[in-house]
C-alpha cells in the first residue's frame, strides 16, 4: 500500500530568468493542508553560503504558490513571491559582515531551492529535503557582450547590447570601494544600454579628466549615440556624477541618476581633494552597540558655501535621486532636501525627481539580491577594514530596491530612448 | 543616428525551456506603424531557419506578440510562439532538412529581430531596427546527464535535480535510428528520470523473446536505478518505438511499465510477423509504398488493411497498465488512425478499453513532438535497412500540428505525472494486479 509514499513536484519559472526578473515558485502533488518549508541555498563566489526560507500550508489541492500564498514565517513572511532571494542571509556560522557581490558578471548565480518537510527554521543541512530545484539567475542576457576597454588610459568594461545599435550609452560609477564592478553595467545593457563601468578609484589622485576621457570612449563607440549618455552612480560614485555634470564641459549627460549620493564635497579640486576634506571630519565617526561605523555625519551639516557642495542649480538634464531614510553611511536625504532648496532657488527644480524609501539604508542595488546592513567596507587605497552599517531594514529595503529599479529603468527610457532630440 | 527612433524589443524570459511560452514585444514605435518582427535560428547542420510575422503597433507605439494579430508572414492570428513554430529553412537551403538537436547540453539559440515595414525577404540584407537573442534549453538547470553502455544497451540518462527517488520514463524513439536525447531531456527537466535509448544499431534478434529480453533488460535498468522508483517507470513512444512501447506492455514478462504513451504508433508489426523480425531489416514490401507529385514517399498504406491476423499485430488485449495514444489524421507515414480504430476494437473485445485514451489531432502529421519547434511536412530520411535516401512525407499542415504538439505535450506530461507521481489521494488502479 502507497498510503505514506508521496512524492511532490517542485517547479520554478523560469528557471533561468535576469536578475531583475520575476519567478514562480510551485510544490504541487503534496497531501492538503500539509505544513512545508521553502528554501534557498546560494553559494558566493567566495564560498560563503546565503540561505532563505519560508513556511507554507498547502491549499486544499496540496499546492503551494510562492507568489499567492503567505509565508507564514521565516526569513520573510506574508505574500512575497521573491522573498527567497531578497531575504537571503549568511548562514549560521559564517563570518562576519558578509555583503554578497558577483564578482563575475558573465556566469549566473546559482540558487538551490529546496521543500522541506514542516516550519523548519535551522539546521537545513542535516535535514532530507523533499525535492530540490537549480534555479539560475543572470546579470546578461544572451546576446550582451562584454568588452575590456584600455584605450585612452581608461579602464572600464564595456557592455554592449545585441542588435545593430547604435544604442544609448551608460556610464556606469561605482562607490568608494572601488574596483572595477560590472554587475549592474551588465545588468544595464540587458535592458537595452550600452553600459561601461568605470574603473577610477585605483589611483588616488585620479584627475577630473579621466572622467571626460571616460566619456569620449563611450561617445564615440561605434555602437553609441553619441547625443543619448546618461550617467548612473552609486554613493561616491553619484558624488562623481554629480560634479562632472555640472562642471565639466565635456561631459553633457542627457539625464543623471544618483543612488545614495550626496552633492556635499569640495569642488574645484580632485577626488583626492575630497577624501582629504572628508578623513578631516573624522572625529563624527559614530559606532553603534555592535562597533559597526556609522559615517553619515561626516559630511554633515549640510554647507552654505557653495565651494562646499555641486551647485544643482547649474545642472541642464533631469536628475533622478534616489534615497534611503535609514542611510547610515551618507546623509542622503538632508543632501536631497538640500539639492531639492537650491534647484527650487535656480529655477530647474522641474528637472528633479526625488525617490525616497523609508527604512531603505545606503546600498540600493538592483532587486532580488540578498541585502546587507552592516558589511565589511576598506576604502579604495586603504588596507584597514571596517564593519560599516550601511543601514535599512531587511524587508523595507528590498521593495525600495524593486521600486527604485523598476524607475530607475522607465527614467532611463523616457529620457534616453523616447525623448525626442 | 540620434533622429532614428529606436524601438525597444523585448524577450521574456530570455532564457526558457524548449516547452516553455515566451513573450515578445515592442515599445517605442512610432504609433501606427507597420513592422516585420522575424526569428533567425542557426541549426548545428548550419542551416538557417527563419519565421516571421507582421504586425502594427498601437496608438502607444507599441507591439505585443502574445496578444496582437500577425497580418502575414509565415503565420497569422494571434499566435505567441509563432516565431518559434512557423520557422522553415530561408530561400536557398538545402532541401528535405529537418530541425533536431542533437547536443542538449547547450540551448537552440534563437534572434529576433524587427524590421521597418512589411517584408518577406531580403532579411539578410537590410539591418534590423532592433535585436535581441534568447536561448530554448532542454535540460534544465541541475539536470544530469549520463551515458549508459551496458553491453548491447547504448543509451543517455537524464536525471532532474534533488534527492529524488523520481519516476522514471523509458523513452523509445523511431525507425530513423540513432541516439536522439532531446525528448528525454525535457522529461528530465519535468521530474521523471528518463532514458533515451539507441535500439537501431545492435544485433539483430533471432527470435521474437531474444527481442523481448534485450527491451527488458532495457527497462531493468532503468527501474534498478538507484533515483528511480522501481514500480513508477513509464513508456513513451514514438512511430517505431511507439510499436516497440505496445509491445513491452503487452509481452514483458518479469517486469512492466506502470503505463506507456504511444505517439504516431501501431500495433502492426511493419514488415514482418514480430518485431524481431522488424530488427532483422527483412526485406520491405515496397508495393504499397506511394509517390507523391514531388516524389515524396509516402509510407501510409504499408500496414494497409490492418490485418485480421493476430500474429501480424500486438495482443492488445493483453495490456494492464494506461495507455495514452497520440496520433494525427493526416498522417502520410503509418496508418496510424486506422491503426487506434484497431487497437480500440481490441481491447473492447478484450474487456480492457477502459485502460485507453486516444487523442486524435486533425490536419497534425506523423512527427508529433515537444511544441514550438518547426513543423515540416517532408524531410530527408535514410532507410535503415537498405541505406536508400528518400524524401519521406510526414504530413501535417503547419499551424494544426503546431498546436497538436502544444497539446499533447501537455497531455503526456499530465498523463505521466498523473500515473508515475505517487500522489497522496490516490486510488489508482494497480498496474501489476
Amino acid at each position: 500500500m502507497e498510503t505514506n509514499l508521496w512524492r511532490l513536484l517542485l517547479s520554478v519559472q523560469p528557471s533561468r530568468g535576469l536578475v531583475d526578473e520575476k519567478f514562480s515558485v510551485r510544490v504541487q502533488n503534496a497531501p492538503p493542508a500539509h505544513p512545508l518549508t521553502m528554501h534557498a541555498l546560494l553559494h558566493s563566489e567566495d564560498g560563503d553560503t546565503w540561505e532563505a526560507f519560508g513556511h507554507y500550508v498547502t491549499d486544499s489541492g496540496g499546492d503551494v504558490n510562492v507568489s499567492e500564498d503567505p509565508s507564514l514565517g521565516g526569513t520573510y513572511d506574508g505574500v512575497e513571491p521573491m522573498g527567497l532571494l531578497w531575504s537571503l542571509r549568511p548562514a549560521p556560522g559564517s563570518r562576519p559582515g558578509l555583503r554578497f557581490r558577483k564578482r563575475d558578471a558573465q556566469t549566473p548565480m546559482q540558487v538551490r531551492l529546496s521543500v522541506y518537510q514542516g516550519h523548519q527554521s535551522e539546521g537545513f543541512m542535516d535535514r532530507a529535503v523533499l525535492a530540490s530545484v537549480m534555479v539560475e539567475r543572470w546579470y546578461m542576457a544572451p546576446g550582451v557582450r562584454r568588452v575590456n576597454i584600455t584605450e585612452g588610459g581608461v579602464t572600464g568594461t564595456l557592455f554592449l547590447p545585441p542588435g545593430p545599435g547604435p544604442f544609448p550609452g551608460l556610464m556606469d560609477l561605482w562607490g568608494g570601494g572601488g574596483g572595477l564592478v560590472e554587475y549592474r553595467p551588465a545588468l544595464l545593457a540587458s535592458h537595452g544600454f550600452a553600459s561601461l563601468a568605470l574603473d577610477y578609484l585605483k589611483q588616488a589622485d585620479v584627475k577630473n579628466e579621466y572622467f571626460e576621457d571616460a566619456y569620449r570612449v563611450l561617445q564615440q563607440h561605434p555602437q553609441v549615440c553619441k547625443n543619448r549618455i546618461g550617467l548612473v552612480g552609486l554613493s561616491f560614485g553619484s558624488s562623481v556624477a554629480l560634479k562632472m555634470s555640472v562642471y565639466s564641459n565635456v561631459i553633457q549627460p542627457r539625464c543623471i541618476v544618483c543612488v545614495s549620493g550626496s552633492h556635499i564635497q569640495h569642488v574645484g579640486g580632485t577626488l583626492a581633494d575630497i577624501f582629504a576634506d572628508i578623513a578631516k571630519n573624522q572625529k563624527k565617526t559614530r559606532y553603534n552597540e555592535e562597533n559597526q561605523v556609522i559615517w553619515r555625519d561626516l559630511l554633515l551639516p549640510v554647507p552654505t558655501d557653495l565651494s562646499k557642495k555641486v551647485d544643482v542649480g547649474r545642472l541642464q538634464c533631469p536628475l533622478l535621486l534616489v534615497v534611503g531614510e535609514d542611510d547610515q553611511n551618507w546623509p542622503v536625504p538632508e543632501s536631497a532636501d538640500d539639492m531639492r532648496e537650491m534647484m527650487e532657488g535656480a529655477g530647474n527644480s522641474h528637472l528633479l525627481t526625488v525617490l525616497s524609501y523609508p527604512r531603505a539604508g545606503h546600498l540600493i542595488e538592483p532587486p532580488y539580491s540578498p541585502h546587507c546592513r552592516a558589511g565589511t567596507f576598506m576604502a579604495a587605497g586603504s588596507r584597514k577594514k571596517f564593519i560599516a552599517l550601511w543601514g535599512g531594514e531587511v524587508a523595507p529595503h528590498s521593495r525600495a530596491q524593486e521600486d527604485a529599479w523598476r524607475k530607475t529603468l522607465d527614467f532611463l527610457r523616457e529620457n534616453l530612448y523616447c525623448s525626442a532630440d | 543616428m540620434a533622429q532614428t527612433v529606436t524601438p525597444i524589443l523585448s524577450v521574456h524570459p530570455t532564457r526558457g525551456l524548449v516547452d516553455e511560452k515566451f513573450k515578445v514585444a515592442l515599445e517605442n514605435l512610432p504609433p501606427r506603424f507597420p513592422v516585420t518582427l522575424h526569428s533567425l535560428h542557426r541549426s548545428e547542420d548550419k542551416d538557417y531557419w527563419e519565421a516571421f510575422g507582421y504586425y502594427v503597433s498601437d496608438d502607444r507605439g507599441r507591439v505585443t506578440v502574445s496578444e496582437d494579430v500577425s497580418l502575414g508572414g509565415t503565420y497569422t492570428g494571434a499566435e505567441p510562439m509563432g516565431l518559434l513554430w512557423s520557422m522553415r529553412p530561408v530561400p536557398g537551403s538545402r532541401t528535405g532538412l529537418r530541425l533536431r538537436k542533437m547536443d542538449v547540453r547547450s540551448p537552440m539559440v534563437v534572434l529576433i529581430s524587427v524590421y521597418k515595414g512589411h517584408v518577406f525577404e531580403g532579411f539578410r540584407e537590410q539591418p534590423p531596427m532592433a535585436s535581441a537573442v534568447t536561448e530554448r534549453w532542454y535540460m534544465a538547470p541541475g539536470v544530469q546527464r549520463i551515458d549508459i553502455r551496458e553491453g548491447a544497451v547504448r543509451g543517455t540518462i537524464f536525471i532532474p535535480p534533488g534527492p529524488g527517488p523520481f519516476p522514471g520514463v523509458l523513452d523509445m524513439w523511431g525507425g530513423g535510428g540513432g541516439l536522439v536525447e532531446y525528448r528525454s531531456a525535457l522529461l528530465a527537466s519535468h521530474g521523471f528520470v528518463s532514458m533515451a535509448l539507441d535500439y537501431m544499431s545492435f544485433e539483430t534478434f533471432k527470435t521474437h523473446d531474444e527481442c523481448l529480453s534485450y527491451f527488458e533488460k532495457v527497462l531493468s535498468i532503468i527501474q534498478q536505478h538507484p533515483q528511480v522508483i522501481k514500480d513508477r517507470v513509464g513508456i513513451c513512444g514514438l512511430s517505431l518505438g511507439a510499436t516497440v512501447t505496445l509491445t513491452m506492455a503487452a509481452y514483458c514478462k518479469s517486469i512492466s511499465p506502470r503505463c506507456c504513451v504511444s505517439v504516431s504508433g501501431s500495433h502492426v508489426f511493419p514488415y514482418g510477423v514480430s518485431l524481431a523480425e522488424v530488427f532483422q531489416f527483412k526485406e520491405m514490401d515496397m508495393g504499397k509504398a506511394r509517390l507523391d507529385e514531388q516524389k515524396r514517399v509516402i509510407w501510409h498504406d504499408m500496414i494497409l488493411p490492418i490485418p485480421t491476423d493476430p500474429q501480424r499485430k500486438v495482443a492488445m488485449g493483453r495490456i494492464k497498465c494506461p495507455l495514452l495514444v497520440v496520433n494525427g489524421d493526416d498522417d502520410q507515414n503509418w496508418a496510424t488512425v486506422e491503426s487506434a480504430e484497431d487497437m480500440a476494437k481490441m481491447m473492447r473485445a478484450a474487456g480492457n478499453d477502459h485502460l485507453l485514451t486516444t487523442l486524435t489531432y486533425h490536419d497534425a502529421g506523423h512527427l508529433i513532438e515537444p511544441p514550438y519547434i518547426p513543423h515540416f511536412r517532408a524531410s530527408n530520411f535514410i532507410i535503415q535497412h537498405s541505406k536508400q535516401k528518400v524524401v519521406m512525407l510526414w504530413g501535417g499542415q503547419t499551424k494544426p500540428h503546431s498546436d497538436a504538439q502544444e497539446d499533447s505535450w501537455e497531455k503526456i506530461l499530465a498523463f505521466l505525472r498523473q500515473h508515475l507521481y505517487p500522489c497522496p489521494s490516490s486510488s489508482l488502479p494497480q498496474a501489476k494486479l
